[in-house]
């Protein structure tokens, strides 16, 4: 165990930790964070997203003592229910989610994406995209909010 | 209890003390999982003055609807708070819904199989619970102000006198502080569709902005003071039981509090999620060798000589006969492969076992049957445990829902203790019950106008195991493990069809369906035969989204395509030349339409053997026969160099009677229509001669977000005059047919095996002459 500080959402947080422990258990866990999930525990789909000093990363095969200090934004850390990030507005306006368990990784690695580059072609895009899965496939509509967001930061 | 289960709670208990007016079920002398299944109401249901009512309005004039149909991402929830709102004229936010609690809400058996929206909608449950709501205050009202009910209106609560607005009375001044309860009335009206302002109306969902925020509660968030963290530890293959476990293994390991050992079943409970995880990885265990595995390369033909239990759903006795004397006939056989639910978050639930009783947060889809199965599990008594449905990752039918809540119950119950449980992606993947395997044969005789004559469909599919229902925890992997078995396979020779039953989609919808003398099916072909070998499986299976009627119609729609091509028809005009069932044509038509369909017969008739080529491709279902409708056009491109489908257009027609929430039916047609399409291009569960190899998301190939996304047009049918029905399996039934015929437009080649992976496309291309 060893202490780690950890800056998620513009908070700092002081935990004692295994400094291997992924990401993600000290978020859903320790901070219990409701954004980032569990879903493969491999970075094969995307779930765990968190962005950390404005890159996306699968917080499930990040040991913590990696990102100590940085900037961590969440799912949580980007807007609220009455006050949503545009990319979260996007997804809302085009009811864009089934059961939502995937919505964490494909906003997430969206706007992670889109902010760096934001003049991304569609296949840019769906490369960005490439290892990120909703097994409800609510494909189409993610994929339209995404674009609405993408208009917006072209601006 | 978490703060909103304890606010549930709350809630029923104020409405049970004050002042309110109650609509029961029971009450009414039946039991809605008896009236849906025939079933009687299972052992440790609470008293009724606790669960048996659908919907209670409070003297404050707050509503409350009880539901025992559970949000699982498919968006029911929306739709019956809306009906509710409309049955009783108030905006859809006044309605409070609460839905699968065993302490609150009414045992409607599982949610599953496209039941949701029938079972609610229309004449019984919570929709006849709304239309007895409304007619009551009717009558109350028409006696506080001594007007004929004919003569008074509602809105937003309030029911007033028609044009004399000033006179009126709201709900909550008609219930007072009076407790009244009203028996379900069968006889109650339904709104007409068509004066609709609530239901019917595309409503965003509330739980949206939760999601898309990270503040929605899954049952993986359920947090529980004290609570510890569990991991199991399953056997290394398939077959292998215990033999010891050396719990010296991870003894110096951080936070580790107990290794749990109960027959077959291993599972360790540490302080905090990270260490039960390193833990089990670490623990050491002896198992037996395994029981061995078929060859997946020989499996589908391994299925024909095997013991079987069969199941007759069709028999002219003439098929032999008609066959005979036809101008063609044509033969083929269709492979299915085992596939997953693989949801994106593997299973998780939590339990709170003590000596007496027990509190569950479980993602079922039966509650109910999770009570007296843990009940089952943990010796205490069914009405000891309460569960409350806390929703999963989307499950598509039985994942690891039901065997996570059973890890959780044994792990709490072994430590005294909340435990949550989450599986590991390979524990999820490699011991789930898959949707079942499948080699179908179909067999027909077209005479010389090319009108189908007789048609003979024959199918071998292995299972084990099931939903677990009230008392069959072996029908999943941890009840096994605990020394459960599951419900026992015997194999028995067919009996003679006794009524139409095509809930299977056994019955292409070509068939005349008689039976004694009725013909109930939705086709024109009199000489017909369907005969089902049920065998033994391997593995364990389960219900997967349109579980045999997504099998079953890639092997209808796929045959019926060869046929129209074989005499040269256009697959729209010979579908529907087929078909008597004005709903089914309609959708089909409507698909067509959409997709400006032109009439000629596949293959493409100018399309090059090489380079990228375009096809197209149609296929239509009525889903279990009549539960609901979807025709489906689809246009491909095919890379005849690499094999490659892309799928560039859908064209969907949609029937599902009265529309309850057009967004939400668009969401589930998309949704259904894009799944379907990754189940036929790369799904399949694969095994060793041990075990199962697809367990992870780079062996089991599921299409990710990064595609080209093709575009896609719904058209709803929507009937109001006509019966709800099941909503959400329809457009994924049809899809591998659509896609398999769309590359035999392209290129003159027929696949009958799915998936239809890029590699098998290009075998195929490479054997044509």
């Amino acid at each position: 165990m060893s202490v780690i500080t950890l800056k998620v959402n513009g908070q700092t947080h002081t935990l004692d930790l295994d400094p291997a422990t992924p990401l993600l258990y000290a978020l859903s866990d320790d901070l219990a964070l409701r954004g980032p999930k569990f879903g493969c525990g491999l970075g094969q789909c995307g779930a765990c997203t968190a962005i950390v000093n404005g890159a996306a990363i699968r917080s499930c095969v990040t040991p913590v003592s990696a990102v100590a200090g940085k900037e961590i934004v969440t799912l949580e850390g980007l807007g609220t229910p009455a006050n949503p990030h545009p990319i979260q507005k996007a997804f809302i306006d085009e009811q864009a989610a089934q059961c939502g368990f995937c919505l964490n990784g494909v906003i997430l690695t969206a706007k992670a994406f889109l902010d760096k580059n934001p003049k991304a072609t569609e296949p840019e895009i769906q490369q960005a995209l490439s290892t990120v899965l909703c097994r409800c496939f609510t494909h189409i509509r993610m994929h339209e909010a995404i674009q609405r967001y993408a208009k917006a930061v072209a601006k | 209890m978490t703060p909103d289960a304890r606010a549930a709670l709350n809630r029923r208990n104020f409405l049970k003390s004050a002042g309110v007016l109650i609509v029961g079920f029971r009450m009414a002398g039946g039991d809605a999982a008896q009236a849906q299944f025939g079933q009687a109401p299972l052992p440790g249901a609470p008293p009724m003055d606790q669960v048996d009512s659908w919907i209670a309005i409070a003297a404050d004039g707050s509503i409350t609807a009880y539901s025992g149909k559970e949000e699982l991402g498919q968006g029911i929830s929306t739709a019956q708070q809306q009906l509710v709102a409309e049955e009783l004229s108030v905006p859809f936010n006044r309605v409070k819904l609460i839905y699968c609690d065993t302490a609150l809400t009414p045992d409607q058996a599982y949610t599953s199989g496209s039941q949701s929206h029938p079972a609610n909608f229309n004449h019984g449950n919570l929709a006849q619970a709304g239309a007895t709501a409304r007619e009551a205050l009717f009558k109350l009202a028409s006696q506080r102000l001594g007007v004929p009910i004919a003569q008074l209106t509602a809105a937003n609560g309030v029911i007033s006198v028609k044009g004399d607005a000033s006179k009126k009375v709201t709900y909550g001044q008609l219930v007072g502080g009076k407790k009244l309860s009203v028996k379900l009335d069968k006889a109650a009206k339904r709104k007409d569709p068509r004066e609709w302002t609530v239901l019917g109306k595309p409503i965003a969902r509330p739980d949206m902005p939760l999601m898309a925020t990270g503040q929605f509660e899954y049952v993986h968030n359920v947090r529980l003071p004290g609570m510890l963290h569990g991991r199991v530890v399953r056997p290394p293959v398939i077959g292998a039981t215990l033999i010891s476990v050396d719990e010296s293994s991870i003894k110096d390991m951080p936070g580790v509090i107990k290794v749990v050992t109960r027959k077959n079943f291993v599972g360790v409970v540490a302080e905090k999620p990270w260490q039960a995880i390193q833990a089990a990885e670490k623990l050491k265990v002896s198992w037996t060798s395994g029981a061995g595995l078929p060859k997946q390369s020989e499996f589908y033909e391994s299925l024909r000589p095997q013991p079987s239990r069969d199941l007759k759903l069709l028999d002219s006795k003439d098929t032999q006969q008609t066959i005979a004397t036809a101008s063609t006939t044509l033969k083929s056989t269709f492979y299915h492969p085992y596939q997953m639910h693989g949801s994106v978050g593997s299973s998780c639930a939590v339990a709170d076992v003590q000596s007496d009783r027990a509190t569950i947060y479980s993602p079922t889809q039966g509650v109910w049957y999770q009570k007296t199965a843990s009940a089952m599990i943990t010796g205490l008594k069914p009405e000891n445990v309460h569960v409350i449905f806390r929703r999963g990752s989307g499950c598509y039918g039985l994942n690891g829902a039901d065997t996570v809540t059973y890890d959780a119950v044994v792990l709490s119950q072994a430590v005294g203790k909340p435990v949550r449980v989450q599986l590991s992606r390979k524990d999820e993947m490699a011991w789930e019950n898959y949707g079942n395997a499948w080699v179908i044969e179909e067999r027909a005789g077209l005479d010389a106008r090319g009108n189908i004559i007789a048609w003979e469909h024959e199918s071998w599919t292995p299972a084990l195991g099931n939903r677990p229902g009230p008392s069959t925890p072996g029908n999943v992997i941890t009840g096994m493990l605990l020394g459960y078995q599951p419900a026992p396979f015997t194999p028995a020779p067919a009996e003679e069809p006794k009524r139409y039953n095509n809930g299977s989609n056994g019955i292409p919808s070509y068939m005349m369906g008689n039976v004694d003398g009725v013909a109930a099916g939705t086709g024109v072909v009199k000489s017909e035969s369907v005969i089902v070998h049920n065998v033994q499986s391997p593995f364990w299976t389960g219900p997967l989204r349109s579980p045999a009627r997504l099998q079953n119609t890639f092997a209808h729609e796929s045959f019926m395509d060869e046929m129209a091509a074989h005499v040269k028809a256009d697959p729209v005009e010979f579908r529907v030349r087929h078909l008597r069932d004005p709903r089914l044509i309609g959708v089909l038509e409507a698909a067509a339409k959409a997709a400006k369909w032109e009439p000629r017969p596949s293959p493409h008739p100018s399309n090059p053997k090489t380079g990228v080529v375009t096809g197209r491709g149609v296929a239509c279902v009525a889903y279990e026969g009549d539960n609901g409708y979807t025709g489906i056009v689809v246009d491909i491109e095919l890379n005849q160099d690499t094999g490659k489908v892309i799928v560039k257009r859908i064209f969907a027609g949609i029937d599902v009677g009265p529309v309850s929430n057009p967004d939400g039916l668009r969401n589930q047609a998309e949704g259904g229509a894009l799944q379907g399409m990754s189940r036929a291009l790369g799904e399949q569960v694969t095994w060793d001669d041990q075990k199962i190899t697809s367990v992870d998301w780079r062996t089991y190939h599921s299409l990710p977000l990064g595609i080209e996304m093709p575009k896609i047009e719904c058209v709803l049918m929507n009937r109001p005059d006509d019966e709800a029905t099941g909503a959400g399996e329809t457009s994924i039934t049809v899809m591998a047919a659509a896609i398999g015929n769309a590359i035999f437009d392209a290129t003159g080649v027929r696949l009958r095996q799915i998936p239809l992976t890029a590699e098998r496309v290009k075998d195929a291309l490479n054997a044509r002459a």
